[in-house]
């Protein structure tokens, strides 16, 4: 039947219902494609034979096909749009740069539009307020207390807090810092937050 | 918390005279309460609502003046940690604030656009330049990107995409919960139909109702009512 190819795509996605990426389906894309295309061949013949031979029985085929061939735009349509959304979710996730783990799973126009998004969403930051700008991929919860109790998961090497205090960010290490520092690198998961 | 904000005089006497020579109208309590009602209208709203760039460039004013201020304190001085909450909440709200926005900005993206490219002169808008820059970019973006991995691959006559078709529009149906800030007389909350009649109340206030985004819309905008 047509446009299974299609649907197939939208399942994939569907399955991965918390935002994580799957690899990006080549095949599948191209199977759809070709589809749209034989489709389209098809209908153009059957146009010319229903024009220049009077066939108006061949009117309903035409339209089912044109059916399938916009309901396939729709689902490809779909498919990328959704991976472009969780693509999106990265960037405020992980910050700018992505784990190769993720780069993987998306094709070189998505890791344009990803640097394109990122452009954009750097410019934006900086128009805010007067001078440098304001950074609202940081401050994601409402701040409870002044200073947590962080542990290094990673090494990370040195790190400078705001009264010029270096601290070594050692794997196992634990360390009292302010939370408005942290933040970042808990979302990387270089530090995690010790709730005792 | 707005209080202390009035403490920040006891920091030195320099703030002080710099305090008086502001052209501020609001005081910084106001302020923050300003826009701490904005960040809620924004939250529960639907939709996007109108663009209140002054309030953002006058809290990061402020929040830059706090900044400055903290500086010139003993450290370990218990003032500042407390100083320093309040700057980290302030910046909190007005992050949370500005990524609302945002968010909205990309999920109705066509449509934010068109509305802004068709409102009247006089009329107020609905997105700072900034914000305006970014929607043209993030469209121009999409749509170069379907148009290279599926679109051009497409036969001739599907390689567009409408996108105001394409991208839902906000649901201004949606209901929410608002606090009545100014009394309201007569808000149609049912058109009269052929199976009712018109259902209309009154608004008190102080009063809290939940109802559908699009009746009281307008009364959002005038600041007649919070949303909560």
């Amino acid at each position: 039947m047509f446009c299974e190819k299609a649907v197939e795509l939208i399942r994939e996605l569907h399955r991965m219902s918390d935002g994580q990426l799957p690899a990006f389906n080549e095949d599948s894309i191209r199977q759809v494609l070709e589809e749209m295309k034989a489709l389209y061949e098809q209908n153009q013949s059957d146009v010319s034979e229903a024009k220049t031979e009077g066939k108006s029985e061949l009117i309903p085929t035409i339209k089912f096909r044109h059916c399938c061939l916009l309901r396939n735009q729709r689902c490809i349509t779909a498919y990328l749009y959704d991976r472009l959304l969780r693509i999106r979710a990265l960037r405020w996730e992980y910050g700018s740069v992505l784990p190769t783990t993720i780069r993987f799973h998306m094709c070189a126009e998505e890791l344009e539009w990803f640097n394109q998004y990122k452009k954009s969403l750097a410019t934006y930051m900086r128009s805010l307020g007067g001078e440098e700008g304001l950074d609202i991929t940081q401050d994601m919860k409402p701040p409870k207390s002044l200073y947590i109790e962080v542990r290094c998961l990673k090494d990370h090497g040195e790190f400078e807090i705001d009264d010029g205090t270096v601290i070594l960010l050692k794997k196992n290490s634990q360390h009292f810092l302010p939370r408005w520092k942290c933040e970042q690198l808990i979302r990387q998961g270089v530090l995690e937050h010790v709730i005792s | 918390m707005a209080d202390r904000l009035s403490d920040a005089g006891d920091l030195s006497e320099e703030e002080e005279e710099e305090e008086e020579e502001e052209e501020d109208v609001l005081t910084p309590a106001e302020l923050i309460a300003r826009l701490e009602e904005a960040w809620l209208n924004e939250k529960f709203s639907p939709e996007l609502l109108e663009n209140k760039s002054e309030l953002v460039e006058c809290v990061m004013e402020q929040l830059m003046h706090m900044e400055e201020n903290l500086q010139r304190v003993r450290k370990g001085d218990l003032k500042a940690s407390v100083h320093r909450m309040e700057i980290d909440r302030i910046r909190f709200v007005l992050s949370s604030y500005l990524r609302s926005r945002l968010q909205k900005i990309e999920k109705f993206f066509p449509h934010v656009l068109e509305k802004e490219k068709s409102r009247a002169d006089g009329d107020p808008s609905f997105l700072s330049p900034e914000e305006f820059a970014f929607a043209k970019e993030y469209l121009a973006n999409t749509e170069v990107y379907l148009k290279a991995v599926a679109l051009r691959h497409m036969p001739p006559n599907l390689q567009s995409i409408d996108m105001l078709k394409a991208v839902p529009e906000p649901c201004l149906d949606s209901f929410v919960f608002l606090r009545v800030k100014e009394r309201q007389e007569n808000i149609l909350v049912e058109p009269e139909t052929d199976e009712q009649r018109e259902y209309v109340v009154d608004l008190e206030e102080g009063s809290q109702h939940l109802m559908r985004y699009r009746t009281i819309a307008p009364l959002v905008a005038s600041g007649a009512v919070q949303l909560i």
